[in-house]
């Protein structure tokens, strides 16, 4: 190394000379950009523009120059470097940007895979389709009465109008619970739910209540001692035949479609006077040739419960003045309803407990 | 009721073209729904005809059989009136008769067609047929002769046997008792179908009057009994067969044939709805005495059977003691025979109630008892006795004998008064009150006045007692089909109650984490419980009991969900789906042994203290949740090893809830069945236990076909959303750093976790933000009994950076209260 030159001499530096600094830089520059990867452009770095390389060597040199060649040297050797950091900065973004891309190609995994790790749970189809019905009420401005299903055979039978020798107690065959002097039975239908509503809240009075009903029916295809009925009430000022109408209209719409409407047949419960059968009209034929139908076996119309005007007697036997209010009563079964919009023809999968059925149906219907 | 269609227009008229499917489409609108339409005809098409056996040459087989190679007669019916050829194998036949031949074309039930063909050496075209082949019974002796004067050969066969007679039979409510008999429906035809005229009442008739001639009868009990008709014929031949119509008819409406006397009871009785019973009277000794039965009193009825009445049973008595169950069954000593030359007719009216009660009492189910225990209409008692007596002479050759018995009247109809405008507000139809007293009177009833009319029901319309009753009568004949469809307008609801959302959202969450519902039946046995192997004391074992259970094993109502859940479990893991995780919400039954639950009066709402009272004397009956997990809770694959579910996952599940419902649940051991002794986690909430948790005993997996190791829990659902937080308050965390510490704790094994890290939280004070126990080590390196817990402590200060050293200072105090507490040592 020269020592730094005082006396303005003009001395030679052969480094500092232009077309060594120009030749220095093109070594470095051709050297990056033949760094190939980001370890080559690393020892490209080091190289030539490391504290041990020719530039960095020869910036040293700048003091042994006369005064008025400095400037002019250090310019030099400035510019040199700058490129040459540019060039590296630029190598090196090149670098990584090819080095991130092999190894994002490098981590490509094989999507369709099964990603299958956790179990899939699901609801009851007779929870989701109680539930549907309810908020389809619910929605109308109902509320959703409840009551218990081991009952007082008062509430079951004798307060809706069903004496102790009524002839339509055989027709629901009762399970009984010992002692028989309690007088406690498994409700029939859900409609003591409908009188102790009665019994607890005043008019206008406007529920529903779903809810396990039983029945000493041999376990079958089509029957089963415990099953599902949602019954509706309403007790209000004016209430007619014609606003029973209208809300199963509504209902069956909701249910089973636009334009779907009900009929209404004569028929007999205690609860309520005058009383219907409902039928509904089919959903999948809707009446039009309706002979090769499954779904309502040709009839047109599919059977889907009961109602009527509550009976005065049980107006007065639940606490409301008959001269006053009057009201409609309707119940059709849950599980009944499901298995013909759902198209289930055995009821049996409904109290198996076979996930295959139940997850089918995931957790909304 | 099955009613052939022919009868119903012995008595009334409809329009000419009227259909079947008509009639019975008005007749399902206005209240008798129709269930079917049978004729026995309904599968046979093609030429049936008389044919006349011209020869028949008997032509014995190599099989063994012997055929018959006849030439019948068949008119012009097979298009050239030469005798047709036909090979027959029966041989109650013989030149001469008239038989039922099918032609070729022809086709009989279940889609039999025939056709010309070659059999036994002979071309056989067309077949003579047997009650058998035509689908009218199940006749083995042959082929079916026809009576000489059936017709002339050619001629359409169908109308001699009936096969094109239809039966309706339609699905009778309770309320329309009358509708049992010909006579109701003909009548409903009448105000059913536009343009019916013409109603032929068959019980209106002009009837002998009563005198003192004839058999002597004592009413005792004249509630039980209004009306006691009797009358009697002589000379009658047992021997003459019931007439085919009548048969035809029986059978129709779905009553066996049995001899011509009980058979004319029955026709009877379908035509007019009233029963009747036929004793043999050379059997009867003395007067008849109706009265109710005395304790102790036995009867053998018809049907063979030795019964022990009941003081509320009506008896018909003679002097050799009871010898009929009043209305329900006849006795065995009075029966009519194959002997019985002189038949006592009763035609007499029961009281509906006790009809019903001894029909339960003795499990009898009759046709006449079906009809008696609805209400029959009491005024016709003397017509119907006079119809029987008519048909046993008509047909039975017998002489009617001087003397009617007639004992009591018919009860009076009561009045009722009905609003003239009540049907119309009712049904919510512009009905006038002209409509409504056209309606009534069609029906049967007197209606004077106007405004309120006083309506008087017909006899035969007992269900006609309030007036709202009167309103179904005047709709229905108006037409339920015109009801219009309006909609009410209820006043703003209040939507789902808190526990309603609640058991909504507890199955989404369980759903969520995998859980599949399922719904059980809620019936429990001795052995289910075992098979929990829950001790002798324990509570669960105190099941409400069902008297009448669908099967012993299963007799009463379950007071825990976990017979079903794993039931159902079993059965899935059975079905070769060994990971199977469910839950089920159900209430069970908690007898409270509380007394009766009192029968209230019905013509007043109970007061507050007897509805209260009715519900303590009920079981309680919380709302409980139950799941069961078998096999592995995530399955292994690609991205690595399946993780067999562990008792962790049940008390998970029950956490899964309770976060869900804003609560925090505690675990401490507990040793319970169903559950492994050691692995079996007693659930508590602010204190309160709720349930439990945990691994299932080896015995009970193995019990109900589950996999070792699979898990359970139940908890009381009602008790956990009624501790539910509502209203959540917002939470004050702070944006201080926080400063981290781990401890390692050496304590006993029998140490319950759960304690240690009380004694953390509690030892750490405020500025302790959370803790997490992340490593569980036993081995060597802690030494025999003694395990290790690692604790990471977070610090912060709600206002300020901690200063240097003052969260180590924090943990410092929190090993040192667990090692006071719970003996733990800080390991190095
Ligand atoms: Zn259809």
């Amino acid at each position: 190394m020269s020592g730094p030159n005082t006396d303005y001499d003009p001395v030679e530096v052969t480094p500092l000379k232009a077309d060594q600094v120009e030749a220095m830089r093109e070594a470095a520059l051709a050297a990056i950009a033949d760094a190939a990867d980001l370890d080559a452009l690393k020892q490209v770095r080091l190289d030539h523009n490391g504290d041990r390389s020719p530039l960095a060597l020869a910036n040293r040199e700048i003091g042994a120059l006369p005064p008025q060649a400095r400037k002019e040297a250090g310019q030099r050797v400035g510019q040199a470097r700058g490129a040459i950091n540019q060039a590296l900065a630029a190598r090196q973004a090149v670098l990584e940007a090819e080095h991130e891309q092999r190894m994002l190609a490098e981590e490509t995994v094989d999507v369709s895979l099964p990603t299958t790790r956790r179990r899939r749970g699901s609801r009851h189809p007779l929870t989701l389709q109680s539930e549907l019905i309810a908020d389809l009420f619910v929605a109308m401005g109902y509320e959703v009465a409840e009551g218990p299903v081991v009952e007082a055979e008062w509430l079951n039978f004798d307060a809706l109008n069903l004496g102790p020798d009524h002839p339509a107690r055989t027709m629901q065959d009762t399970f009984w619970t010992e002692p028989a002097e309690d007088h406690v039975v498994l409700r029939t239908q859900t409609s003591p739910v409908q009188a102790r509503t009665m019994l607890t809240r005043k008019p206008p009075i406007y529920v529903v209540c779903p809810g396990r009903v039983f029945r000493t029916d041999e376990y079958d295809a089509t029957h089963s001692p415990m099953f599902h009925q949602v019954e509706g009430l309403v007790v209000d000022e004016g209430i007619t035949m014609a606003h029973l109408k209208g809300t199963l209209d509504h209902f069956a719409s909701q249910l089973f479609g636009d334009g779907i409407t009900t009929r209404f047949r004569p028929s007999y419960f205690p609860f309520t006077e005058p009383s219907a059968e409902v039928d509904v009209r089919c959903f999948v034929c809707r009446g039009v040739d309706s002979a090769s139908c499954r779904t309502c076996r040709g009839e047109g119309w599919i059977e889907w419960g009961g109602c009527g005007v509550v009976n005065p007697r049980v107006l007065i036997a639940c606490g409301v003045d008959p001269e006053v209010y009057s009201g409609f009563a309707f119940g059709m079964g849950i599980d009944r309803s499901f298995m013909f919009r759902h198209g289930l023809e055995d009821l049996r999968p409904l109290f198996e407990g076979d996930v295959r059925f139940s997850s089918a149906f995931g957790t909304e219907i | 009721m099955k009613a052939p269609l022919s009868w119903i227009l012995d008595h009334i008229d409809v329009p000419a073209g009227t259909t079947t499917e008509h009639i019975t489409d008005r007749l399902t609108l206005t209240g008798l729904k129709l269930e079917a339409i049978e004729s026995p005809g309904r599968d046979i098409t093609g030429p049936l005809v008389i044919g006349r056996v011209l020869t028949m040459e008997a032509e014995p087989q190599k099989n063994g059989k012997t055929i018959n190679w006849c030439t019948v007669d068949v008119g012009d019916a097979n298009g050239t009136g030469e005798p047709q050829g036909i090979v027959c194998g029966a041989h109650n036949f013989k030149p001469g008769d008239l038989v039922v031949t099918v032609l070729p074309g022809g086709v009989l039930p279940g889609g039999f067609e025939i056709g010309a063909r070659k059999t036994y050496g002979h071309l056989s075209a067309g077949m003579i047929c047997s009650s058998r082949e035509l689908g009218l019974g199940d006749d083995h002796d042959g082929i079916i002769v026809l009576p000489a004067d059936a017709g002339t050969p050619g001629q359409d066969v169908r109308p001699v046997l009936g096969l094109d007679e239809e039966t309706i039979e339609l699905e009778i409510n309770p309320d329309r008792a009358y509708a049992l008999s010909i006579r109701g429906i003909a009548r409903e035809v009448l105000v059913s179908v536009e343009g019916a005229s013409g109603f032929r009442d068959p019980a209106l008739r002009d009837t002998p009057p009563a005198d003192d001639l004839g058999h002597p009868v004592v009413v005792e009990d004249a509630e039980g009994c209004p009306v006691f008709v009797a009358r009697r014929v002589s000379g009658f031949d047992p021997s003459a067969p019931t007439p085919d119509f009548m048969v035809r008819r029986i059978t129709a409406a779905g009553m066996r044939p049995i001899s011509l006397a009980v058979d004319v009871t029955n026709y009877v009785m379908l035509e007019t709805g009233r029963p009747i019973h036929g004793y043999d009277a050379d059997k009867v000794r003395g007067a008849l005495v109706v009265r109710r039965a005395r304790d102790g009193e036995r009867l053998t009825t018809l049907d063979g059977t030795e019964r022990r009445l009941d003081p509320g049973d009506l008896v018909v008595c003679d002097d050799s003691g009871i010898i009929g169950l009043g209305g329900v069954m006849g006795g065995e000593t009075t029966e009519i025979s194959g002997s019985t030359t002189s038949v006592l007719v009763e035609a007499a009216h029961w009281d509906a109630v006790s009809m019903y009660r001894t029909g339960r009492r003795h499990k009898i189910t009759s046709e006449a008892g079906k009809r008696n225990e609805r209400g029959v209409d009491p005024t016709i008692c003397e017509a119907a006795a006079d119809r029987v007596v008519e048909l046993l002479v008509e047909h039975g050759g017998a002489t009617a004998e001087p003397g009617v018995t007639v004992v009591g009247t018919p009860p009076a109809q009561p009045v009722v008064e009905v609003a003239g405008d009540l049907a119309a507000r009712v049904s919510g139809m512009p009905i006038t009150e002209e409509r409504s007293v056209e309606c009534l009177r069609a029906v049967g009833c007197e209606v004077t006045g106007s405004g309120t009319l006083s309506v008087t029901p017909p006899p035969w319309r007992p269900d006609l007692t309030d007036a709202q009753d009167f309103s179904e009568e005047v709709i229905r004949l108006v037409g339920y089909d015109r009801v219009p469809s309006v909609l009410p307008t209820p006043p703003s609801g209040r939507g789902l109650t808190r526990a309603q959302q609640l058991r909504r959202r507890v199955g989404r969450t369980l759903a969520g984490e995998g859980f599949v519902e399922v719904v059980s039946f809620p019936f429990v046995g001795a052995s289910d419980l075992d098979a929990l192997g829950l001790p002798a004391d324990d509570p669960r074992r105190d099941v409400l009991e069902l008297t009448n259970p669908l099967s012993a094993e299963a007799g009463s109502m379950t007071t825990t969900l976990l017979p079903g859940v794993l039931r159902a479990a079993g059965k899935n893991v059975g079905h070769g789906n060994a990971d199977v995780a469910l839950f089920e919400t159900g209430t069970v039954t908690l007898p409270r042994h509380a007394g009766p639950a009192a029968i209230l009066p019905v013509d007043r709402r109970p007061t507050a203290e007897e509805l209260a009272a009715l519900d303590a004397a009920l079981p309680a009956q919380p709302l409980h949740l139950a799941v069961v997990a078998a096999g592995d809770a995530s399955s292994g694959g690609w991205w690595g090893e399946a993780r067999p579910v562990s008792w962790a996952d049940a008390v998970e599940a029950v956490r899964s809830v309770t976060d869900a419902l804003g609560l925090d649940v505690t675990a401490a051991a507990a040793e319970v069945a169903p559950w492994h002794p050691g692995r079996c986690a007693e659930l508590s909430v602010d204190g309160e236990v709720v349930g439990h948790a945990g691994e299932l005993h080896p015995t009970v997996c193995q019990a109900f076909g589950l996999p070792k190791r699979s898990v359970a829990a139940e908890v009381d659902l009602d008790l956990l959303i009624s501790r539910a937080v509502h209203l959540r308050q917002a939470p004050a965390f702070s944006s201080y750093p926080v400063a981290k510490e781990d401890v390692a704790l050496v304590v006993d094994a029998a140490v319950p976790a759960a304690d240690v890290e009380a004694a953390l939280r509690e030892g750490a004070g405020e500025l302790l933000e959370s803790i997490r126990l992340f490593d569980v080590y036993t081995g060597d390196q802690v030494g025999e009994g003694k395990k290790s817990l690692a604790y990471a402590l977070r610090f912060r200060a709600p206002d300020r950076t901690l200063k240097e050293g003052e969260a180590a200072t924090a943990r410092d105090a929190a090993v040192a209260l667990a090692a006071q507490q719970t003996g733990a040592v800080q390991r190095a």
